[in-house]
Parts: structure tokens; C-alpha cells; sequence
């Protein structure tokens, strides 16, 4: 369950980013994860319903987008999807492939109010 | 250092920083701050700064992953039996509970540092920084970092290492590598480990194992071995020494590496 240090880690970065735009809470969090970055997206859910209690995202959401894998053939030079056990060139079937997506581990945005916001 | 670099981003997702401003309002008046950060920049840090540490000392730093009992320590002390003479080695073990690892690696007059983990699945850069202190890095040429037996979590982490070698033995199965693509992905080399036990084995077939390796798209080397049969190691031997002397190459050239990342990343990765 290395989530758990996964979802602290984004907790931190969160902090960081809501104490910079002056937020008074965090309402939403969008996070982008492969299947190849080796979180898995519900565990990294529960996760986050244990770390945010005490955080300025005490009331967020947390929102997971999963990406797709896409492969460029180093022999042929196709862009294919693949599997996350079948890397090979979708087109000519080699296996010397390049990742171009699919392990991303992103924060992708932070949705907050601000403080003066909060007042009214 | 890289909090507007974009670590991580890829092909896939660049057009989303490349695309309008950083800030904007959603319907219900909140503000959005797109970010695009990788979750583990703060880990990536520590790895990228234990790396410097490893490469000012021109110590090479090798993780070593693997289910529990696969065989990494065995295989560390006959690296050692081996190696002894030709390089000075140090090891950091990670695990759950015990030291008896880096016992059996003390008793090789080897320093061993233990990281218990306590209930912690992996080791993360800052574990081996306290650890990699401990150790006097002028004094080595070689820095093993036995990871905690697991084939999951340790993959997640960058530790500062330079390369990543990932153990399957033979009573496993030939088909973990496409039950745990992630961490058969992220290793420069694959050993295929307790190779003595084949002949036992009717349903381990290495060259199934090695096609399921290359379905993950990685080009690995896969080598067979046991730890306890010298005459097997001749190619991870060969493996290590090599490593050795293009890392020493690297770091005369002022440069470093990180473990197997494919050149698309790399470029992407490029603050180091
Ligand atoms: N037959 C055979 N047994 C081996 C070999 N290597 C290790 N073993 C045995 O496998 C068991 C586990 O070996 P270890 O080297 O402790 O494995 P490990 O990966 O370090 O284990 P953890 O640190 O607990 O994850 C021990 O009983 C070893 O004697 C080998 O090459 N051949
Ligand atoms: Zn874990
Ligand atoms: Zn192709
Ligand atoms: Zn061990
Ligand atoms: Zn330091």
C-alpha cells in the first residue's frame, strides 16, 4: 500500500500550492495516473479518505484520470495504443517500442477558494 | 529546482501546459491551478541529490528488486565472494522487521546498513539518504541497495540509484512479468534466479519468461543464474563490470544516469 505515501506526497504538494494562492480551503483535486506508474487509482482513492482528515483539503474531492498507453515502433515509426502487457508495435508487432504515455504520476489541478472568496 | 519543468510530462499530456494560461475560473467561481507536477517530486528531489552524492564519489548504485525470498541477499553474497577483490562494495538493506540480512552481508566484512522499514512496503530517497550517510561512499566503488521483497511498491520510488535490477527465481512462475509489468519495466537488467532449480521445475520455461519481458516492450538483458553455483554468474559478473566502467565514464564526462527510462522520458526528465 505504498498509495498511502503517494496520496501524503500530493497532500504536501496541495499545501504547498493552496498556502501560494492564498486558499482558505481546497475543494478539488485532479490527479492523472497511468496504468504503467504502478498507483493504483482506487487505492490511492481510499487513501485519500484517511490522509486529507487535518489538511487543508480536509473537504476535497479527489478526482482520478485515467491516461491511455500509446507506443512509437522504433522499427516502423507507428504511434499505436497498447496493453499494459502488450507494449508491442500495434502495426508491425516489434517490441522495441517507446512509451510516449501511460506511467504518468500527475497533479494535475487544484481547485480552491480563496480567502477573501470564503468571507462572503 | 523543476517545480515549472514539467517532470513526467509526456506525449500524451503536453498539449494540456502547452494550452492557455495556468489560471482559470470553473462555473462555481473557484479557481483552478492547473499544475501538472509529478506526485513524487518530492522523492524525485532526494533521489536526484543522493545521485549526486553517489556520483561525486564515483560510486555506482545498484537496487535490486524482487519478490520476498527470490534470492537477492544470496545473490549479494556471492557477488561479493566474487567481486571482493576488484571493487569495494557496501550494502543498504530494506526490511520489514529484521536485520538479518545485513548480517549475513557483515559477515562477509562488507558494510551492510539496514533501513528497517517497519510496515513500509518500499524504500523511499529519503531512507536511503540517512542510510548513504552512514556509509563512507570515498571508500566504495559499488553501493547495493536490496530493496523490500515486493513486487509492487519498490517500483514507485526513485532512490538515487543508477540502475535497477529485478529478480525472478525459477519457483515463481514464468508469467510475473506480465502479472507485474511495472517493476519487470523499470529494470535495466532481469535475472532469472535459482536457475540450479530448472530441472525441477516442468512449468518454468526462461524463454517464456523472457517472451513475457518483451511484451512489456523492454530490451532488458535477462540472465539465468544461481547463487549457488559460481560458475553461473559469469554474466552478471560481466553485467556489473561494465556497468562500472560506463558509469565511471559518465561521471568523467560530468554526466549521470537514472534507472532504464525510455529516451522519450529522458528528454523530458532532462533537470536530472
Ligand atoms: N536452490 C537455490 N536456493 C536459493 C538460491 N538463492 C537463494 N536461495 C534460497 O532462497 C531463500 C531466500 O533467499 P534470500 O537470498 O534470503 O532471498 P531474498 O530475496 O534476499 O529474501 P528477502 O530479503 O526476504 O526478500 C533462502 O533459503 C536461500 O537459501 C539459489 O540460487 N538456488
Ligand atoms: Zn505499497
Ligand atoms: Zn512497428
Ligand atoms: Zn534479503
Ligand atoms: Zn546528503
Amino acid at each position: 500500500m505504498h498509495e498511502l505515501a503517494v496520496c501524503q506526497a500530493m497532500l504536501e504538494q496541495v499545501a504547498g500550492i493552496a498556502a501560494r494562492e492564498q486558499a482558505s480551503e481546497v475543494t478539488r483535486i485532479i490527479v492523472r495516473i497511468g496504468p504503467l506508474s504502478g498507483v493504483v487509482p482506487e487505492l490511492l482513492e481510499q487513501a485519500f479518505t484517511i490522509a486529507r482528515s487535518g489538511t487543508i483539503a480536509n473537504q476535497a474531492e479527489l478526482i482520478t484520470e485515467a491516461t491511455g498507453i500509446r507506443v512509437r515502433c522504433s522499427q516502423c515509426g507507428a504511434e499505436t495504443d497498447a496493453g499494459i502487457t502488450r507494449m508491442i508495435c500495434g502495426k508491425c508487432g516489434d517490441y522495441r517500442t517507446q512509451l510516449l504515455s501511460g506511467d504518468e504520476l500527475l497533479l494535475a489541478s487544484v481547485e480552491l477558494n480563496r480567502a477573501e472568496q470564503a468571507v462572503e | 529546482m523543476c517545480d515549472t519543468c514539467g517532470c513526467n510530462v509526456t506525449q500524451g499530456n503536453r498539449h494540456l501546459i502547452e494550452a492557455g494560461g495556468k489560471h482559470e475560473h470553473t462555473h462555481d467561481g473557484k479557481v483552478a491551478v492547473e499544475v501538472l507536477e509529478n506526485l513524487l517530486s518530492e522523492n524525485d528531489h532526494q533521489a536526484g541529490h543522493n545521485r549526486q552524492h553517489f556520483g561525486n564519489h564515483g560510486v555506482l548504485a545498484v537496487n535490486l528488486m524482487s519478490s520476498p525470498g527470490s534470492g537477492k541477499t544470496s545473490l549479494l553474497e556471492a557477488t561479493i565472494d566474487a567481486l571482493n577483490q576488484e571493487f569495494r562494495i557496501a550494502v543498504i538493506v530494506g526490511d520489514l522487521e529484521t536485520e538479518n540480512d545485513a548480517e549475513r552481508i557483515r559477515s562477509k566484512g562488507i558494510s551492510a546498513v539496514q533501513i528497517t522499514t517497519g510496515t513500509a512496503c518500499h524504500l523511499d530517497a529519503h531512507m536511503v539518504h540517512s542510510a548513504l550517510h552512514q556509509l563512507n561512499l570515498d571508500d566504495l566503488d559499488i553501493v547495493f541497495v536490496e530493496n523490500v521483497g515486493n513486487l509492487v511498491c519498490p517500483a514507485s520510488f526513485d532512490l538515487g540509484q543508477h540502475l535497477n535490477v529485478t529478480l525472478l527465481s525459477v519457483t515463481e512462475g514464468d508469467d510475473k512479468p506480465a502479472k507485474y509489468p511495472v517493476i519487470f519495466r523499470a529494470a535495466d537488467a532481469i535475472l532469472i534466479s535459482k536457475s540450479d532449480l530448472l530441472p525441477y521445475l516442468d512449468d518454468f520455461k526462461p524463454e517464456r519468461a523472457e517472451q513475457a519481458i518483451r511484451h512489456l516492450a523492454s530490451e532488458a538483458p535477462v540472465l539465468n543464474l544461481s547463487a549457488r553455483n559460481s560458475s553461473t554468474l559469469d554474466n552478471w559478473l560481466t553485467w556489473l563490470r561494465k556497468a562500472f566502467t560506463i558509469q565511471d565514464a559518465r561521471r568523467a564526462a560530468g554526466e549521470t544516469t537514472k534507472p532504464k527510462i525510455q529516451p522519450e522520458g529522458e528528454k523530458l526528465h532532462a533537470h536530472g
